[in-house]
């Protein structure tokens, strides 16, 4: 049975708030992420922005519980710190910057393993999660892929398949590091636009970092601007992708131009003219 | 509708006919020449319900029951061990290079076996052979000192890193072992004839020793292939997806060590089967641990149980340690997978 949103309809599509509260994480020494508090509200879009090594990628390594932090991170109404990893699996979708692809892995058994947190022990998987699987297989148009091994996949398409495994895991929340890194302007646009679709397909939160300042105007609720491991900047795009925001903290000169619908578009002007 | 790797019926089908195949050919096989299909009814005569007529005389039954089908049976789970223990070992290492022989577990157990032996321990304890169980904490040992180097911080090292600390552990091992042999001269005798394979010695014996490992160990691979997949796309994305990494590979790491001291506590250190066997499902079935590990099951006891039969042909009346096929075959082999893995 699907509910009109394309979620099962035994899976309650609650829109889960995310809030960083005093996070610090040192690594090798050195103060990554610094004291920082944020708050993403259930159900919106919310794009971490920086230079490098501003934390970004940390500050979501503290959310899905991959790197030791001080300060809590609640998921929902829990401290992530308590959750089991498994129920930490069952809100968060993570989609990470460089997924590890199996050598000899067809795309069906890649995307089935987002069911992982849904299963026993044995991570066996059932009549439902095959089924769960092609249906996200059929709403990415990836179903002519199924048996094609990953790695055989060019740039955006493997990336689809990234997101399809996130999909099946039929989590409220998608983290998604850096999601179009290695992907042509056209691609990126095709994965960003196809994440705003399925996020208001099923009521996703959506926390995210980009380090293309032209398209994260336009993909994003809130935007947080975190620099040298603090968070300098938050607001809706229209507040924060301002010239003087973007001069401080990247030292590049640009134009923006705000659309009817409070989006904003960057350009980038060369230095030294 | 696609459904993705499952075992599936033609696979499992495959992979027994492999089996049945080897079985029959390996108790055909020998000085004595018995047709196969003389060996068919013969076996089959075996089976409940059915009833039929060998026409082989009382000597040949004798060679069929008491010399060849131990022998085969015994070829068949040894294979079957070696081959599924270096299928988890892999997945749990995400290393194609990784094989009971060349992890130096074989030689942990060797060195475990060798203390028992000339400890011998089997006075001690009376009612049970301790030399499997000493052969096994060898083995566990070894794979526990490989594994630990070449993980640092939670990293899993290059897959070369993993094959050099076995290379290393297993030098080490055996530089042990052989002091301890020296120093007990008059167990030599003992020591090498269990380090050189014992599949030409075997009766039912050594089949009753190894079953029960065989089948809890192959229970418990078979139980892990749904981690193992998870497992296979990293640490830190296994964790996001509800696994827990650490624990998981411990927990396949001591069954499959289990099953590889199992095989080689009977058997002698035999190479490479581990290594050749679950490659070449992967080449042919795909990736999935939900096809590699049960069909190297198979596969591998088939495998051994052929090996065997070169091994007591090519040089008839003498025989060849199953090893040196096993070698013969196993080390171009790795050359080929390490060269693939450079150019990846």
């Amino acid at each position: 049975m699907s509910t009109p949103t394309g979620l099962p309809a035994d899976i309650h599509p609650v829109p889960l708030d995310i809030r960083w509260t005093g996070v610090s994480v040192d690594l090798g020494g050195r103060h990554v992420v610094e004291d920082l508090d944020l708050f993403v509200e259930g159900g919106s879009w919310t794009t971490i922005i920086g230079p490098n090594g501003a934390g970004k990628t940390t500050l979501l390594r503290a959310l899905t519980g991959t790197v030791p932090h001080r300060g809590t991170v609640t998921i929902g109404t829990d401290d992530g710190a308590v959750l089991a990893r498994r129920e930490r699996a069952r809100r968060l979708a993570v989609v990470p910057q460089h997924p590890v692809i199996p050598p000899g892995l067809g795309v069906f058994d890649y995307a089935l393993l987002g069911r992982s947190p849904h299963q026993g022990m044995r991570f066996a998987a059932s009549a439902d999660d095959r089924r769960r699987t092609s249906e996200v297989l059929d709403r990415l148009d990836l179903t002519g892929f199924a048996d094609r091994f990953v790695e055989s996949l060019s740039g955006g398409e493997r990336q689809r398949v990234v997101v399809a495994r996130s999909l099946v895991q039929d989590a409220p929340v998608l983290v998604l590091d850096e999601p179009t890194s290695f992907l042509d302007l056209g691609h990126q646009m095709d994965v960003l636009e196809l994440i705003a679709e399925l996020r208001s397909e099923r009521s996703l939160t959506v926390v995210c970092t980009l380090h293309d300042l032209t398209v994260v105007g336009q993909f994003a609720d809130k935007i947080a601007v975190l620099d040298g491991g603090r968070l300098v900047e938050h607001g809706t795009p229209g507040e924060v992708l301002t010239p003087e925001v973007i001069a401080r903290h990247w030292g590049v000169e640009v134009h923006t131009e705000r659309h009817d619908d409070h989006s904003v578009s960057v350009s980038v002007r060369r230095r030294g003219r | 509708m696609p459904s993705g790797s499952r075992l599936g019926a033609p696979w499992l089908l495959a992979g027994v006919g492999a089996v049945l195949l080897a079985g029959v050919v390996g108790v055909a096989t020998g000085p004595v020449s018995i047709p196969i299909g003389q060996v068919v009814r013969e076996l089959l005569d075996r089976l409940p319900l059915i009833s039929m007529d060998s026409s082989l005389s009382a000597t040949e039954q004798a060679i069929v029951w008491d010399i060849r089908a131990p022998r085969v049976v015994l070829g068949l789970l040894v294979g079957a061990l070696l081959a599924g223990s270096g299928a988890a070992y892999q997945g749990v290492f995400r290393n194609p290079l990784a094989d009971p022989y060349l992890l130096g577990i074989a030689a942990g157990a060797g060195l475990g076996a060798t203390i028992a032996i000339v400890t011998e321990l089997r006075e001690v304890i009376g009612f049970i052979d301790p030399v499997p169980f000493a052969a096994f904490a060898g083995a566990l040992l070894a794979v526990t000192a490989a594994g630990t180097l070449s993980v640092r911080r939670g990293r899993i090292g290059s897959p070369a890193t993993l094959i050099l600390a076995g290379v290393a552990v297993a030098n080490f091992f055996t530089a042990i072992q052989t002091f301890v042999q020296q120093q007990n001269a008059e167990t030599l005798q003992q020591v090498f004839a269990w380090i050189l394979g014992r599949l030409s010695t075997a009766g039912w014996g050594e089949v009753r020793l190894l079953l029960p490992y065989a089948v809890i160990c192959s229970i418990g691979m078979l139980l892990s292939v749904g981690a193992l997949d998870v497992l296979a796309v990293g640490d830190e994305e296994a964790s996001t997806l509800g696994l827990n990494p650490r624990a998981t590979r411990r927990i396949v790491l001591v069954v499959a060590s289990l099953a590889a001291a199992a095989a080689v506590a009977v058997s002698g250190l035999i190479g490479f089967v581990g290594l050749v066997v679950p490659h070449a499902v992967r080449m042919v079935a795909g990736a999935s641990h939900r096809r590699v590990l049960p069909l190297s099951l198979l596969f591998g006891a088939a495998f051994l149980a052929l090996a065997d039969v070169a091994a007591r042909t090519v040089q008839a009346p003498a025989e060849l340690p199953i090893g040196v096929i096993t070698a013969f075959i196993g080390a171009p082999f790795f050359l080929i997978i390490l060269r693939r893995q450079l150019t990846s």
